[in-house]
């Protein structure tokens, strides 16, 4: 009888479930899966953007588009880049927004402004925000001014050591609001007895921080590690405006960046899926990493 | 119930496979289809205006052929704008905003017609053009492009500025190197403005078409990046420029930084690199007068060459009605019309004998007389493929070497020329 139920339920005891997640799996299909795949596709192929009925052959290269991303030595620079912005915004990331969630899930007064003060910046285009960074971090800009003699020369964004830093601050200030959100909904599952505990044991605020809340939150915590990794190796917009597309002199290319010039300027497809193919490695093993290290079940 | 569905998916296969015959293509119509056709042109207003007219005049008379024209889509470059239309097979006819240095990609994307495969577009294109025209041939030896309009590039300067620096502003010392870094050093010395001259030092691969090229080509009387495949700058020619355009940076004479603005028009430069089409953009901000580029030794106003800044015609493979978009590029880039051009925007017809043709228009308009004149010495970029790669190539050695000072110049040069020769050979 069971079996006999099952055969006539091949979507299940609740079929209509298959009618409403359809839009989102065939949206998921159509504008993840099909591009991923393609481009692994053109990434082993011969493959350039053509006019509809345009008669050309797409042979299959093997791994030359690989060999020919991989001996160029923009494209290294561009992960390392990438790895510099990493290890700049992550932790500064992870650091900030919990100081401040923490902070914030204690504040009385004015509560709902520093909130919103803190996700305006996310929530406002980039291409707006990085019109006030440039006036603050340019040769002539409101920091220097400030700085006077101490001032880099060259100054932040065209400076080859400092270009990268900047914008992993900029990317950090920016996206702070949206994790900030995200530990403040954390931090409504923390068991307050906890704190009370640790306050009849003698701990301080400080002894609360690193006792209940940094654990209370450790998903929260995976979860922002992995969205700012992500973020960051999918960094374009900020290097493209911020830093003039990339420079001084590639120094804050990304690897989106270098797919865009090779892709769309340079009409290079097969070699920026390549890349592509890469940076998706890339990110995949970071998370692995991270997903070791980072968020790894209490035992 | 079963059936209902299978009838269902029938349907809708059926309606897929429809849409997907309907969608995009290539353009059906052959070579000597009429009908409407539409158009693109730039979105600068000059521009704007004589588009326009040019339509309101040709659909007058030709209501059976019917011109509707928009400007150019939005985008980061009109270059990606119409790649991307290519790709999707909706570009228009014809694009009045049409990029030398892409025409190659566009090319081999299939989304160009052949101008010489009209019986008369061999003949119309080099007697419109002369000699100039062939700057503009494609590896077949084919036109792909109709060449149109160029705005050859020379040195504005601020005379307020330069009388302030204790210049003489109305014959300015400019013609050589020498000349040109001790009026800077006097203009930066006198504090007059931050920066003598400020070309864009960002690194799009066509920034150098406004600080090396136009150099490069004075110095060279008329010598390409590339030619026949092979890259021509790594010589004492290529030398001298970059090491012009490097003391420049590194005695600051030039800012390393991008400026959000224009830095002529704030006064933030005393000097700047431009075509004719910033003379009514400046009219009534700058008291301004233009010279040639320099070169190393100096050579005469009326021997110097320089960059074109061209905009061509492309007529588009997705075009249905050809022959209609040939005979409106005809009309478009006729006598009359290219006269009401030079009047509506003061860029220049790629016309041979401009200055006599339009000798009126010049008369009465002595400031653009130079310009005038200066285009019939202009050089374009290589039509070579991989032409966007290969600028890009040499803006960042270019980048690094002249513009951050990081290396040598002649390591830079002979190290772009390895990459561009590859390149140049499809490599």
């Amino acid at each position: 009888m069971d079996a006999g139920t099952k055969r006539r339920r091949p979507f299940g005891a609740q079929p209509l479930g298959i009618l409403f997640s359809a839009p989102y799996l065939i949206f998921v299909g159509v504008v993840f899966a099909y591009p991923v795949i393609f481009a692994v596709w053109m990434s082993f192929h011969d493959y350039f953007f053509t006019a509809p009925g345009a008669q050309v052959d797409r042979p299959f290269v093997g791994l030359d588009n690989y060999v020919t991303a991989l001996t160029d030595p923009d494209v290294w620079r561009a992960f390392g880049n990438v790895g510099i912005f990493l290890i700049i915004n992550v932790p500064l990331t992870v650091v900030l927004s919990i100081l401040l969630a923490t902070a914030l899930d204690r504040v009385v007064r004015a509560r709902t402004f520093f909130r919103v003060a803190f996700y305006v910046p996310y929530v406002t285009a980039s291409v707006a925000v990085v019109a006030v960074w440039l006036f603050l971090f340019s040769n002539t800009g409101l920091i220097n001014n400030v700085l006077g003699p101490l001032a880099p020369n060259p100054s932040w964004l065209v400076n080859s050591a400092l270009a990268m830093p900047t914008i992993a601050l900029f990317v950090t200030w920016k996206g702070l609001g949206f994790y900030i959100l995200l530990y403040l909904a954390a931090l409504q599952n923390v068991q307050k007895e906890l704190y009370e505990s640790v306050a009849m044991d003698g701990g301080g605020r400080l002894r609360q921080f690193f006792s209940v809340t940094v654990p209370g939150v450790r998903p929260a915590t995976f979860l922002v590690v992995l969205l700012a990794t992500i973020t960051g190796a999918n960094l374009f917009t900020e290097p493209y405006l911020l830093t003039s597309g990339g420079g001084p002199n590639g120094a804050s290319t990304s690897p989106v960046l270098l797919i865009y010039q090779k892709g769309i300027e340079q009409q290079n497809p097969d070699v920026a899926a390549a890349i592509g193919v890469v940076l998706i490695i890339f990110v995949l093993v970071i998370a692995l990493l991270q997903r070791r290290f980072v968020g790894r079940e209490e035992s | 119930m079963r059936r209902r569905i299978l009838a269902t998916a029938v349907a809708a296969t059926g309606i897929l496979a429809l849409s997907a015959c309907s969608g995009g293509g290539g353009g059906g119509g052959g070579m000597d289809a009429r009908g409407p056709i539409t158009i693109w042109y730039s979105n600068n207003a000059a521009e704007i205006a004589w588009g326009q007219q040019m339509v309101d005049a040709w659909n007058a008379a030709n209501p059976d052929q019917q011109i509707t024209a928009q400007e150019i889509p939005a985008g980061s470059s009109s270059e990606e704008v119409i790649g991307a239309a290519i790709t999707a097979g909706n570009a228009p006819c014809l694009i009045f905003n049409t990029s030398p240095a892409a025409v190659p990609g566009f090319q081999k994307q299939g989304g160009l017609v052949n101008l010489s495969e009209f019986p008369d577009g061999e003949q119309y294109i080099t007697d419109r053009s002369g000699d100039l025209a062939d700057q503009y041939r494609s590896d077949d030896g084919g036109f792909y492009q109709l060449p149109w309009k160029s705005n050859p590039v020379m040195i504005f300067y601020n005379k307020d500025l330069f009388a302030k620096a204790g210049l003489d502003p109305e014959n300015p010392q400019l013609s050589t190197y020498d000349e040109f870094l001790t009026a800077s050093r006097t203009l930066k010395g006198a504090g007059v403005a931050p920066y003598a001259i400020n070309p864009a030092p960002t690194s799009e691969f066509f920034q150098s078409w406004f600080d090396f090229y136009p150099l490069y080509a004075a110095q060279t009387g008329g010598t390409q990046l590339v030619q026949d495949g092979q890259a021509t700058f790594d010589d004492a020619n290529g030398e001298a420029v970059a090491d012009f355009w490097r003391t420049i940076y590194s005695e600051q004479l030039a800012g390393n930084e991008q400026y959000q603005g224009d830095a002529f028009a704030d006064g933030q430069a005393a000097m700047a690199i431009v075509g004719p089409w910033a003379v009514s953009v400046y009219k009534d901000k700058v008291n301004w007068g233009a010279v040639p580029v320099p070169t190393e030794k100096g050579v005469a106003a009326d021997q110097t060459w320089t960059f074109s800044d061209a905009k061509n015609v492309g007529l588009f493979t997705a075009c249905d009605n050809k022959a209609t978009a040939w005979d409106v590029l005809k009309f478009a880039t006729s006598e009359e019309q290219d006269g009401a051009w030079l009047n509506e925007t003061g860029q220049m017809p790629l016309r041979k004998d401009l200055t006599t043709t339009y000798a009126d228009y010049f008369q009465a308009n002595p400031a653009y007389e130079e310009f005038g004149d200066q285009a019939a010495r202009t050089v374009e970029v290589p039509n070579v493929q991989n032409s966007v790669e290969i600028w890009q190539a040499f803006r960042d050695g270019y980048s690094k070497a002249v513009i951050f000072g990081e290396g040598d110049v002649s390591t830079f040069l002979s190290d772009a020329k390895s990459q561009i020769d590859q390149l140049a050979a499809g490599k």
